[in-house]
């Protein structure tokens, strides 16, 4: 479990570390918390012969108000987003779901940038972000340009990134006064879902005007639940409609086989967690 | 005698401050210089033809030292690795070299070593090898595996059974034509990773000219491995010394003797440098050996009052590509399954088998937690078909306690218990009828709780040398050496082995409390075959109640010298010189008094002595114990189950233990309580999967799930003392209990919660899914 060797800079600006991709293309990969390249590395599975650090480079960890938005720097992490006030406030799911990310451990190192880029669908942060209408600002020595989440998770572990191109911040726009939270189901405490759903939600007056429900490892790239949301704009959210939407938690996915759950179990798991999620934010549990 | 201070008192464990800092004395941590690493290059294919390793490609990397293959290193091998008689004498088996030389049997078996300068080099070097295979069709599944048409592993055995026995006690037939209710159930023990957190590992330094071989293993078992070492290398067995230092956990995965000690300790004798090899967690999941693996078809005689007459059993022992050295151990199962119950008929059947998966061997518990899973889930089988609680089933079924010691119906003798005794205890501990109350509210509200009871025994403490020998083929007994030093400290050699067990604490108060000394005048010292005679090592739960018995003996012994040579210098009669805490006086006169550092003192000066008497205060005890010790208690544990997901939670644990005199009560809970979590680990989490090419897909520590503390309650502990006749120190084992009680408890209690959907059984691990399957089967409708 030695990873395969290869060539390693810590450059100390994005323009130097965006010049280093350009300089190794294809060979190079981007190491930010390094949760999830370096087990692949260890496990000779991802063989990059260059890594980029961007850990040593200044002012890439914030969590920022900004006109309507949460901005995040990619090196923020986990546990930052977890005891953020700002982010419980404003934006609920991603709290909650960053508090049950992996173990204290995970959480101390692993970042918002690097769980975004590698594009996991069955990672925790994709599909809030997705859900939450986030957009992301990416630089390279062409410039910057802003790609939005529908945009961002292209497939598995893929994201709309090019190789030259390095994810400068994370936006997310802010509905004040949303409820939300994100419900994950393990087999244990510390274990990737088997399904996860978030759900944030907001009133105007009795009535849904804003709503995101994020379904993790349901497919192959982070998904929403459309047809649930759909179903509660305008309502009140009374247990019955919060009960008839939920039930369409899954139309429309394709969740996968693995050893821990089938596809049937998946929806039938996304709709529960749904319904649970949606009734313990408007206080029907 | 004095009066016991030391001996059950909870003492921290000495040897935790340098384990927990990260300054112990693993393989790892061996100072060397000069060391060239090794690598195992392993089988990629269940089962195929090696047709030829390209080696010239990876010779040219960097660093490498040296590359071989099995053709290379067969010549070398004077003799195949061991396998024991294990209770089975009678199987067929194929002998199993520490490396494959045409036909690989299973993913992970070595075909060839790399030796570099560093590890990573080693690594490097052995993706530049060039191996070509033919595939074999593959057999990974035992009912396959048994089939007529099946692919065979070993064409010399001619079938991929290795034997097929019989193990009857009773009259079977007759029990079944008194059978008011007759059950059929089958039963399946997934197969397990042991997992234990520091891998294996081996340092060899093999001196030339002096044809001397000093291996480092993290084993459970050195005073085996310089035996073997010995023969397969051929090296006199005096010349071999094998240490086992800090060892980071075992559970009988590091019990056997395996392929690349021998490897390493080849790899410096063909080098002249020292060689280490550390396992990774990839090769430990694969590497090392499995446990359980086994389907049980059972049938029961019962009748409508709960007496349960006789059960008939089928083992399907799933051996892996070879039989390891105690590969057929697990068979014990058929010899004790009807654990603390009078059944009047017990009729068993082994079947051995090959398949393409791992070896596998011991994993804590070893055959007991089996038998207590199979005759513990047949007391909830009965009492949910006769409709009667499973505590009163239990009772009535129970060996009462005027009856010990009581002869199984194979004649193995419990040594002493009174069941009721730990099963009234939990109940008070749980409160079971406000459970039951609690539980059918809950029920009415959509809210699935459920109680599970494991009223287990178990055998362990091995020894009996005569005894032991059908299951080791070699007798089985207790060592140590008891020796002053000249200024009164002691140092204490024991022949088990300890990798957590805790013997630097607990052995220390057994010698505090014989000769009157502090702890901190106590060294144990353990695992060095070149500092003492032959020990047995640790595994078995046998470690206290052999060894710990030995170390008692060689106390008493030097005390016993000691009070000799006190009446001599007191001038005094032997018989009127008393020996308490640490000094030695005439009776009723404590002021004219020796300590036994003055005593000691005197023992190093020959001229001093009784006349005839030798010099030094050193005493060697080998310990045969009369019995077995048979350990025995209540576990309880309580679940709820999640009626819309099937999630499982045990909510409750509760454990009363029975090992007899507890010598360190925390060490013994310590002992229980990551026995429990290791059992709910194969109740609800564990498996180990693999495709239908023979590739393992839990070859990780996110696909193998092993729990981890969020995922578990806070253990209840409690204990009854019921002292063993079999050994001085009235002690039973207790390092596997917590393991061999905790799998059906958890089991029959979700099968309790499952009751209104009229569930009879569940399969493990208790997965959500395969719980919301079950409650929906019947269109998710309850009773």
């Amino acid at each position: 479990m030695i990873p395969a060797a290869f060539d390693y800079v810590a450059p100390r600006s994005l323009p130097e570390a965006t010049a280093e991709l350009v300089k190794h293309g294809e060979e190079a990969k981007v190491l930010a918390g390094g949760h999830s390249l370096i087990p692949l590395m260890r496990l000779r599975l991802s063989t990059p012969s260059f890594l980029v650090d961007i850990g040593r480079i200044r002012d890439l960890s914030y969590i920022k108000e900004v006109d309507g938005y949460v901005a995040f720097g990619p090196l923020t992490t986990h546990h930052e987003i977890e005891f953020s006030d700002v982010v419980k406030r404003k934006l609920p799911m991603l709290a909650s779901a960053a508090h049950q990310i992996g173990d204290p451990q995970v959480r101390n190192r692993g970042t918002i940038g690097g769980a975004a880029a590698h594009a996991d669908p069955n990672g925790d942060y994709p599909s809030c972000l997705l859900a939450l209408d986030a957009t992301f600002v990416a630089v390279s020595p062409r410039g910057n340009r802003t790609i939005a989440a529908k945009d961002f998770f292209v497939d598995t572990f893929t994201s709309a990134l090019e190789p030259d191109e390095i994810l400068q911040e994370v936006r997310v726009p802010v509905v004040e006064g949303s409820v939300g939270t994100y419900l994950k189901f393990s087999r244990r405490s510390q274990d990737w879902a088997i399904v996860a759903v978030g759900v944030q939600l907001h009133l105007k007056g009795h009535n849904v005007d804003r709503v995101a429900v994020a379904l993790t490892a349901m497919g192959s790239t982070p998904l929403r639940a459309t047809a649930v949301e759909q179903a509660l704009l305008g309502k009140a959210g009374h247990e019955e409609e919060i009960r008839a939407a939920s039930e369409k938690a899954a139309d429309g996915t394709s969740p996968p086989q693995d050893l821990n759950a089938s596809p049937d179990y998946r929806r039938h798991l996304a709709t529960v967690l749904t319904r649970r999620a949606l009734e313990q934010v408007t206080g029907h549990h | 005698m004095a009066v016991s201070q030391l001996i059950g008192a909870s003492i921290k464990r000495r040897e935790d401050p340098q384990l927990i800092t990260g300054s112990g004395s693993f393989v790892e941590d061996m100072p060397q210089t000069a060391v060239a690493h090794l690598y195992v290059v392993r089988s990629t294919q269940a089962h195929a033809r090696i047709l030829g390793i390209e080696t010239s490609r990876a010779r040219e990397a960097s660093g490498v030292l040296a590359i071989w293959t099995g053709k290379d290193l067969q010549p070398e091998f004077q003799a195949p690795l061991p396998v024991t008689v294990s209770f089975v004498a009678e199987k067929k088996y194929p002998s199993m070299y520490p490396i494959a030389t045409d036909r690989v049997r299973y993913v992970g078996e070595p075909i060839a070593v790399v030796v570099a300068t560093s590890r990573s080099a080693a690594e490097d070097a052995a993706e530049r090898l060039d191996i070509r295979y033919q595939s074999l069709p593959v057999v990974l599944d035992i009912e396959r595996a048994l089939a007529a048409d099946s692919p065979v592993l070993h064409d010399e055995i001619g079938s991929n059974i290795s034997y097929d026995v019989k193990r009857s006690a009773g009259d079977i037939e007759a029990a079944f034509r008194e059978a008011e209710v007759r059950i059929s159930q089958r039963l399946v023990q997934q197969r397990l990773i042991p997992v234990a957190v520091e891998g294996r590992g081996v340092l060899a330094e093999y001196k030339p000219f002096a044809n001397s071989l000093t291996v480092w293993s993290s084993t459970q078992i050195p005073h085996f491995v310089k035996v073997w070492l010995g023969v397969i290398l051929g090296i006199p067995e005096g010349k071999v010394r094998v240490v086992a230092q800090d060892v980071g956990g075992g559970f009988g995965s590091k019990i056997r003797v395996y392929p690349e000690e021998v490897l390493v300790a080849l790899a410096s004798r063909r080098l002249g440098r020292p060689v280490k090899w550390t396992e990774d967690r990839n090769e430990n999941m694969k590497a090392t050996h499995h446990g359980r693996s086994q389907i049980w078809d059972v049938e029961i005689a019962a009748r409508r009052d709960g007496t349960v007459l006789g059960v008939r059993a089928t083992q399907y022992l799933d051996l892996g590509a070879y039989c390891s050295q105690f590969g057929t151990f697990m068979a014990i199962a058929l010899l004790i399954a009807q654990g603390p119950y009078k059944l009047k008929a017990f009729d068993g059947r082994g079947v051995g088998v090959f398949t393409n998966r791992t070896p596998t061997d011991a994993y804590r518990g070893a055959g007991r937690p089996e038998a207590t899973y199979l005759i513990e889930r047949v007391m909830d089988l009965v009492a949910h078909e006769v409709g009667l609680d499973p505590v009163e089933v239990r009772r009535k079924n129970f060996v009462p306690a005027a009856e010990q010691p009581f002869a199984n119906l194979f004649g193995l003798t419990y040594d002493s218990g009174d069941y009721n005794l730990t099963l009234d205890k939990a109940l008070t501990m749980v409160d079971y009828p406000a459970f039951r109350r609690e539980q059918a509210e809950a029920r009415k509200r959509g809210k699935y709780l459920g109680i599970g009871f494991s009223t287990y025994l178990e055998i362990c403490g091995l020894g009996p040398s005569a005894a032991t020998t059908p299951a080791t083929g070699i007798g089985l007994w207790g060592m140590s050496v008891v020796n002053l030093h000249f200024t009164g400290k002691a140092t204490v050699i024991i022949g088990s082995s300890p990798h957590g067990q805790g013997h630097e604490t607990t052995f220390a108060q057994i010698v505090g409390d014989a000769l009157g000394l502090p702890l901190e005048d106590i060294e144990v010292v353990h695992g060095d075959t070149a500092i003492g005679p032959m020990g047995m090592n640790t595994y078995g739960s046998r470690s206290a109640s052999v060894d710990g018995a030995a170390v008692h003996l060689s106390a008493v012994k030097v005390r016993e010298k000691a009070r000799k040579i006190a009446a001599h210098l007191l001038e005094a009669a032997e018989a009127d010189v008393v020996y308490e805490s640490g000094k030695a006086f005439v009776k009723g006169a404590p002021s004219k008094s020796l300590t036994i550092q003055e005593i000691t003192g005197a023992a190093f000066q020959p001229h001093r002595l009784p006349p005839g008497m030798e010099g030094g205060m050193e005493a060697t005890t080998f310990f045969d114990p009369p019995n077995f010790v048979w350990p025995f208690g209540a576990h309880v544990a309580l679940v709820e189950v999640d009626g819309e997901t099937g999630a499982t939670r045990v909510v409750r644990y509760v454990a009363v233990d029975d090992c007899g005199t507890r010598l360190n009560p925390m060490v013994v809970e310590g002992q229980v309580h990551g026995g429990i979590a290791q059992g709910i680990g194969q109740a609800l989490y564990e498996e180990a999967v693999y495709d239908e090419e023979g590739q393992l897909k839990t070859g990780t520590l996110v696909d193998y799930m092993v729990p981890c503390a969020p995922d578990l309650p806070s253990f209840e502990t409690a204990a009854t003392i019921t002292p063993s006749p079999s050994n001085p120190l009235g002690v039973k084992g207790i390092g596997e209990a917590g393991t061999i009680a905790s799998t059906p408890a958890v089991i029959n209690a979700i099968v309790d919660a499952l009751q209104p959907f009229g569930v009879k059984d569940i399969d493990m691990p208790a997965t959500p899914e395969k719980v919301w399957r079950l409650m929906h089967q019947n269109g998710g409708t309850t009773r």
